[in-house]
């Protein structure tokens, strides 16, 4: 690691340990979540600097963008403010942290150097992924080959995991559509803002499904551009209204565009087991492997962002449609 | 010494202020936002980790050949978008509990837990 960005990375670390202890003596939750929005950056930052450009990405959506927003309806339906608590002890929590991280601590220093080529974890599997993942899947980003070929099996699980989550906070939840006619004032409650989203979404949704389709050569891929996606629809909602952006995504729509992208992703796994491969073998898709795992990966990346997308966007509609105070 | 070590030490810093605020903090959203601290903690281990030394972005190109670790990557990227759908989940219980006890302040969650367990006994 040259020096520059060993600078770097040291100075990245040592604002967001600033913006951690500022955290947790903070009493407002609006300072709060805005630093939490804060930390998210600075760790996006940091996997810049550390070489995770795909995580960098998704950190920066996911963390400053959709976590701050989600965080803030809730606090607006429970209130901004902490109570002041009756003085309880403190010592017995800070008792229980010093002595877990002095033993973090002391487990480090057996803990082999940072950056080092030679550390065990470079020697496992990782090199064959490096080695081989550009000629035996075909495409440069190798992330995108352990996540969606290698690893698709996982992936497959995470896509689950999201969308179980939705079910979840639906069911919980629920999404309330008002069904009340807009009411149209002139001129508009929030004209700036307006104007300036309408100009701003198109350009979201473009990169969006830029960062969707090149996922393979580039970084990004169907996680970052899922959550890509819904911000543009987040965006919309938070300009204008909720009646707005429903009128303009049905939520009926969304809950069934969600479970169709897990069973797309499913469904490859199908099909490729009908072809005589295994479970998510895409070698089997094409007469030539090579194109086999393009189409596979293609496929499965779509599926992953559709679901992604669209649990992302549903979340946020349970979240808004609870509040009153909310447009 | 040190600088070989200094990523594993703000990660357990940062672990640790996590931990902090989910044991002593008495307003169920601060403990969220700790446990989002606590786990982009671990993130940052594993990012920590799969960083090689002169090492670029895991992105085939003519003229590299040294490249960081992919594997870590994969990981920690879905683990992301997992942990924000975790996280709604937890909020939106939070917002469950807000509307049945009307509040959020963990002792008087409990106040009120005793205070019906009692009613029921008696």
């Amino acid at each position: 690691m040259s020096a520059i960005n060993l600078l770097i990375d040291i100075v990245l670390l040592t604002m967001l340990v600033f913006t951690t202890i500022a955290i947790v003596r903070s009493r407002s939750l609006f300072a709060i979540v805005m630093l939490s929005g804060i930390y998210s950056l600075l760790s996006a930052n940091i996997f810049v600097v550390l070489d995770a450009v795909d995580v960098a990405f998704t950190e920066a959506a996911v963390g400053a963008g959709i976590s701050t927003v989600l965080m803030l309806a809730t606090i607006g339906i429970t209130g901004y403010e902490q109570k002041k608590r009756r003085s309880i002890s403190r010592i017995t929590p800070l008792i229980v942290v010093f002595i877990t991280g002095a033993v973090l601590v002391y487990g480090t220093l057996d803990m082999p150097a940072f950056t080092n080529p030679s550390n065990p974890v470079h020697e496992h599997v990782a090199p064959r992924f490096i080695e081989q993942s550009p000629t035996e899947v075909g495409i440069p980003n190798m992330v995108t080959s352990v996540l969606a070929s290698y690893r698709g099996y996982d992936t497959m699980g995470e896509v689950i995991v999201v969308f179980a989550a939705l079910i979840g906070v639906l069911s919980l939840l629920g999404i309330r559509e008002k069904k009340t006619d807009p009411v149209y004032t002139e001129p508009p409650p929030r004209p700036i803002l307006q104007v300036m989203a309408k100009f701003m979404i198109p350009f979201i949704i473009l990169f969006a499904l830029y960062v969707q389709f090149h996922g393979d050569f580039g970084p990004g891929g169907g996680f970052q551009a899922g959550v890509i996606f819904s911000v543009a629809i987040i965006l919309y909602t938070l300009t204008f209204s909720q009646q707005d952006a429903m009128d303009l995504v049905p939520p009926w729509v969304l809950k069934r565009l969600a479970a169709l992208g897990v069973l797309i992703y499913g469904g490859t796994g199908v099909v490729s087991l009908l072809k005589g491969g295994n479970f998510l073998d895409y070698n089997v898709l094409a007469h030539d492997p090579i194109h086999g795992q393009h189409y596979g990966i293609l496929i499965i990346e779509f599926g992953v962002g559709l679901t992604v997308a669209c649990v992302m966007i549903l979340i946020f509609f349970a979240f808004i449609s609870r509040g009153d105070k909310n447009p | 010494m040190i600088l070989d070590l200094y990523n594993y030490w703000v990660v357990i810093f940062l672990m640790m202020s996590g931990f902090y605020t989910l044991i002593a903090s008495n307003h169920l959203i601060k403990k969220i936002v700790g446990l989002n601290i606590f786990q982009s903690s671990v993130f940052m281990l594993y990012i920590s980790m799969g960083k090689v030394a002169g090492g670029t972005a895991p992105i085939a190109a003519e003229g590299i050949d040294t490249y960081s670790n992919p594997l870590p990557h994969v990981l920690i990227l879905t683990a992301i978008v997992v942990g924000i759908a975790t996280t709604s989940l937890a909020l939106a219980l939070v917002i469950r509990i807000k509307e049945s006890y009307d509040t959020v302040q963990e002792n008087e969650i409990l106040e009120l837990d005793r205070i019906s367990d009692e009613e029921t006994q008696a």
